[in-house]
């Protein structure tokens, strides 16, 4: 696909559920911010419908998503699944947070993105929603 | 891909953000959609302004819910500064519309200044239209809260809404602002603290001199919904007043408009690099180099 991307990515970053550390998803957003996305920060206790919505309102090109509690088999698909009936299908949904690799193979195969375990170099997620963005999206 | 008419009859929050992005980024539909808009109603648009931290989200989130009692649709754009260094921003007016989210009459947009000055972003106006003719009811703007200088709005808005706070500076403070001059109601917010009453009849006296009419000054306390109904009130009806303003606003839209068109082969990097170049050559001067671009 031609790259003819000029415009700056719109990020969603969100906490969802009664996770409370959000340290995380606070160094996230500002690092996009940093790399010059325009971050949409919505912050903790989202419902996936919440994050859904917003990302649809917003028209971001990625989905943020920093989970910490262990929840996340429920939330991840929970998400994807509104974001397929939403038809928002060119969105990338990713994250981070305590994943275990059997359940980031397993959202991996239902249509999550890459899932960043802590320690991870901000520059490699940026460089991963940019990329991502500038194959996939090119308006 | 994209059907400017019909998407733009029928309120689809899909269409209308897509809508909204192909404008915000003058994507080469854009203009075609601009032209094509019609509008059915007289969405007014309201410009909310005023210093940081007074309160313009939180009041913004209380206007909508007592705007929604009486069934009407909501958009909102909320914008946010960049930044001038690495041109990213960080949009979180939204979190303090958090109980909006779900609603399937609000829609809410966040945008970025993109480095204009005024507490706008260049395509507000642009924006602000798609929204009205998507068939929203009230169409709400929320400013940059950037200081004494965010007076761009009274271009935009079919009225504004100035917040403060009790102790935002001396009267003083207020008297040189040039938010004191465009305001069409002040809402002294957090007016449960101290002072707040010398501080409202400090601001009625300043608003009341050299004017036949008294500006309106509302109290409120928005984190806790005080004072909103009247707010809402004052909307309702100043939305149903024919505008006054209407010629001077389209100038001041027109205007606008004209300026960026004309301005839009300038990019600024490259523009930094003629700079660069030009002044490696003797006797540069700065205004003879513009003559080249006019």
């Amino acid at each position: 696909m031609s790259n003819t991307f000029n415009r700056p990515i719109r990020v969603l970053v969100a906490k969802v559920g009664l996770d409370g550390h959000d340290r995380g998803a606070r160094i996230i957003a500002t690092s996009l911010r940093d790399a010059g996305m325009e971050v949409i920060y919505t912050g903790l206790r989202q419902t996936p419908e919440m994050v859904v919505n917003t990302a649809l309102q917003e028209d971001v090109d990625a989905i943020g998503i920093s989970i910490l509690s262990g929840a996340h088999m429920t939330v991840f698909p929970k998400i994807i699944k509104l974001i397929k009936e939403k038809q928002m299908d060119d969105v990338l949904l990713t994250g981070g947070g305590i994943i275990p690799d059997d359940d980031r193979l397993a959202l991996k195969q239902q249509g999550v993105g890459e899932l960043f375990p802590p320690g991870t170099s901000t520059q490699d997620i940026v460089k991963y929603i940019t990329e991502w963005v500038h194959s996939h999206r090119n308006f | 891909m994209y059907n400017s008419k019909a998407t733009i009859s029928s309120i689809n929050f899909k269409q209308v953000a897509r809508a909204l992005t192909i404008v915000e980024n003058d994507l080469t539909e854009s203009a075609e959609l601009l032209k094509n808009l019609t509008f059915n109603k007289p969405t007014p648009i309201i410009g909310i302004t005023g210093p940081p931290g007074a309160g313009k989200s939180t009041l913004v989130n209380e206007l909508i819910n007592n705007l929604l009692k009486e069934g009407n649709k909501i958009a909102v754009l909320a914008i946010d500064p960049t930044s001038p260094f690495n041109f990213g921003s960080l949009l979180g007016d939204r979190i303090r519309m958090a109980s909006h989210f779900n609603h399937p009459d609000v829609f809410i947009r966040s945008l970025a200044t993109r480095g204009s000055l005024g507490g706008l972003s260049v395509k507000t106006i642009e924006m602000a239209d798609v929204l009205r003719a998507a068939g929203f009811d009230y169409v709400l703007i929320e400013t940059v809260g950037v200081g004494q200088s965010e007076v761009e709005i009274t271009g935009l808005a079919d009225f504004t809404l100035v917040v403060l706070v009790p102790e935002a500076g001396d009267e003083i403070q207020h008297i040189k602002s040039g938010l004191m001059e465009i305001a069409d109601a002040f809402i002294v917010n957090k007016a449960d603290r101290a002072d707040a009453d010398i501080f409202f009849n400090n601001l009625k006296k300043i608003t009341s001199q050299n004017k036949e009419e008294q500006t309106q000054i509302f109290k409120t306390v928005a984190s806790q919904a005080i004072g909103i109904d009247e707010v809402t009130a004052f909307i309702k009806s100043s939305a149903s007043q024919k505008n006054q303003r209407r010629e001077l606003l389209l100038t001041q839209k027109a205007y606008q408009l004209i300026q960026h068109k004309l301005t839009r082969h300038i990019d600024k990097k490259k523009l930094q690099h003629a700079i660069a170049e030009a002044l490696n050559t003797e006797g540069f001067n700065l205004y003879s180099f513009v003559d080249g671009y006019l």
